[in-house]
């Protein structure tokens, strides 16, 4: 970690190129949102998506299993993750087996999380990202800043600097214009492609099918025109049947971007088959845990419910002033800031869930309705617990907490507050608090409930 | 808060109340409902204050509960059990229930059960209406706020943004100022120039929001509800 959380989010603030670009892009997102959800029984859908997914997550192994098997069965090879070394070993295994010299990719967070670029480039292979916002952040050496938008955080003007580093002639700050250069130059990377590397946003067990929701058409050539396509896929993506899966798309589109459908939505069962003339040669499952099985049975069981859809990132005011880099994390926003800690070594990146007012605004949009409030509520509660906070704040409550359980100190605390001032006594009130506000006067400064029992009101 | 920081906010919610017919005390024990030490993490401490108000509001034996403070008014009735289970006292988790089914925010209250007539308010009067976050979304109190102060005679400003975060969050006005008061400025920037004054039900976030609007000279009032209808 480079610097603290409160350092990063006021470097954040302090950019204002930067706020106005995650908050045209967010309003954008939540305008869509809102009209999107044109479902009279969106309340009801909600509820049952969280059911849905609860009795998945509940019976998570023999429903991999089947998916495993089913898979199999069409001819996929499944391989099993534990952490993020043996998923990039496993990848890199597949790409080196088969002398891959250019990988492709359709937009994956997965991939981010475990670092697989940078494991297939140490190996010799080169990585193109075929979404144009993650080939936009990966020409800039950048992280995703949100998890559908990975590059919301910049505008056309940034997007025409980055793209003007590579190209012959200059390129205007138009999205046609840019676009037509990504598309050219995107295309020939497909065609010379040795192997397809995508995500997975749902695996439909029953049939073995991974399930792919796109928008630019990048993830169709990524899955049919190379000779080998990998999957990597986190283990709890996954749902048992088709109808399962109509519940999860009739809300994972319309929340993320608000569409009915995304543009595409491409389904693989199995490699190419005889007789067939397009499709890889090889379909690999990569399934991964890192982290994800140790939450199995705890108080956060639910946020394996998560379907990736980002409404909770658009809708939080905090994300809204400081994006998604801030959190120095691949997953961001509200969601983030409760799955980061979760996924990460044990102890580490508690501080993101004090990133948020619990204003409970996530929730309200969560299409599942995973409690996010409460999940961050929790992980504070364990930073509490484990010695996160500083020795000062710590004592600070003990000492609050003897004094106000006891109503003759906490009207005398009150009273010694109020006493002899107009004005707030300022030792009152931290420095932190004083900077950017200045504290009003008092409304009063009289004994309200004296006052109340000798009839003064 | 009240107390400390505004006896003259509680004052007026104690006219509000007798103009509409009832008696009003304070139970002499209760302290603090416990929400700034649960929300930072610390339960046990949190627990600690909340048993002593709890007992008090127990053994009280008013029709019920009124809280001038959607956030408090929250936390003792949604998160009083959940304190009180996850600090393992069971019993007393069934007690802040019981207690939790008395409890109402003061809005709330008067909409349910107002019984005087609207005192007169000047004719140019608007008001924007910050909806507090606990209120609205812990215990969905949409439209009371707004419902008693037009009945009030006040005019309501069209404010969308009045319905997101302020940015207090308790210890995260603290722990990041910086954010805490960029949210406070989306807010203020958003208010219409027609509005002459700001209102809410929760008197942290309104502190908050005075404290930001007097740091950059901005000539606002910002009243509590109990004040709009004690006028």
């Amino acid at each position: 970690m480079t610097a603290n959380l409160r350092s990063r989010t006021a470097t954040a603030l302090g950019n204002p190129g930067l706020r106005k670009a995650i908050r045209d892009a967010t309003d954008r997102f939540t305008t869509h949102r809102e009209e999107g959800l044109d479902l009279a029984n969106f309340e009801e859908l909600r509820r049952a998506a969280r059911a849905t997914r609860a009795a998945i997550i509940a019976d998570l192994p023999r429903i991999l299993g089947t998916f495993a098997d089913a898979a199999e069965g069409v001819g996929a090879e499944v391989h099993w993750a534990g952490d993020a070394a043996e998923a990039r070993a496993i990848v890199t295994g597949i790409a080196t087996a088969h002398g891959v010299e250019l990988a492709v990719k359709a937009k994956s967070m997965l991939t981010e999380e475990i670092e697989l670029n940078e494991a297939l480039e140490t190996a010799g292979i080169e990585v193109v990202e075929t979404d144009l916002g993650e080939w936009i952040i990966q020409l800039a050496g950048q992280k995703p800043s949100h998890i559908i938008g990975p590059s919301l955080h910049l505008s056309k003007e940034d997007v025409a600097e980055i793209f003007n580093r590579r190209s012959d002639r200059p390129l205007p700050a138009d999205p046609e214009a840019l676009c037509a250069f990504a598309r050219a130059s995107l295309r020939e990377k497909f065609l010379a492609a040795d192997i397809g590397i995508t995500g997975c946003n749902f695996a439909v067990a029953e049939t073995g099918t991974v399930i792919l929701v796109t928008n630019e058409g990048n993830g169709r050539m990524v899955t049919s025109l190379p000779p080998v396509h990998v999957v990597v896929m986190g283990m709890e993506r996954i749902v048992e049947t088709w109808d399962q899966l109509d519940l999860m798309m009739n809300l994972l589109p319309r929340s993320a971007t608000g569409q009915k459908l995304s543009v595409y939505t491409t389904q693989v069962t199995g490699p190419r088959r005889s007789g067939e003339t397009d499709g890889p040669e090889e379909l690999h499952i990569v399934i991964v845990d890192n982290g994800r099985s140790n939450l199995l049975g705890t108080e956060f069981q639910e946020m394996l419910n998560c379907i990736r859809c980002g409404a909770c990132l658009n809708v939080c005011p905090v994300y809204r002033q400081i994006g998604g880099h801030a959190y120095e994390s691949v997953y961001s926003g509200p969601m983030g800031a409760v799955l980061t800690p979760l996924l990460a070594a044990t102890g580490t990146s508690l501080d993101l869930a004090g990133a948020s007012t619990l204003c409970g605004a996530c929730y309200d949009a969560c299409p599942v309705q995973i409690p996010l409030q409460d999940l961050l509520l929790s992980l504070r509660r364990i930073n509490a617990d484990t010695g996160g906070p500083a020795w000062s704040e710590r004592a600070g409550w003990k000492n609050w907490a003897r004094a106000w359980s006891r109503p003759g100190m906490y009207r005398k605390t009150v009273t010694a507050a109020r006493r002899g001032s107009g004005a707030l006594p300022a030792g009152l009130v931290p420095k932190g608090w004083r900077s950017g506000r200045t504290v009003p006067e008092a409304r009063g400064t009289y004994d309200l409930r004296k006052a109340l029992r000798d009839g003064k009101i | 808060m009240i107390e400390t920081l505004a006896p003259n906010v509680g004052a007026s919610v104690v006219r509000v109340l007798r103009n509409a017919g009832y008696d009003v005390h304070i139970p002499d024990d209760v302290t603090c409902c416990g929400q700034p030490a649960w929300n930072a993490g610390f339960a046990t401490e949190a627990a600690k204050v909340a048993r002593t108000s709890m007992e008090a509001l127990a053994a009280d034996d008013a029709e019920t509960i009124v809280v001038p403070a959607g956030s408090c008014a929250a936390m003792i009735r949604v998160y009083w059990p959940e304190l009180f289970r996850v600090t393992g006292d069971e019993d007393a988790s069934l007690t802040a229930t019981s207690v939790g089914e008395k409890v109402m925010e003061l809005t709330e209250f008067l909409a349910e059960h107002s019984g005087a007539g609207p005192a007169e308010s000047p004719d140019d009067a608007e008001v924007a209406y910050h909806h507090s976050c606990h209120m609205l979304r812990e215990l969905h109190i949409e439209s009371a706020p707004e419902a008693v102060i037009s009945e009030a005679g006040y005019a309501l400003s069209d404010w969308p943004m009045g319905r997101q975060c302020c940015g207090f969050g308790g210890t995260f006005s603290l722990k990041l100022p910086e954010v805490s008061v960029a949210m406070a400025d989306e807010k203020i920037d958003a208010i219409p120039e027609s509005a002459t004054c700001l209102a809410g039900s929760d008197l942290s976030c309104l502190i908050h929001l005075e404290a930001r609007l007097a740091h950059r000279g901005i000539d606002l009032p910002v009243v509590h509800t109990a004040e709009l209808l004690d006028q």
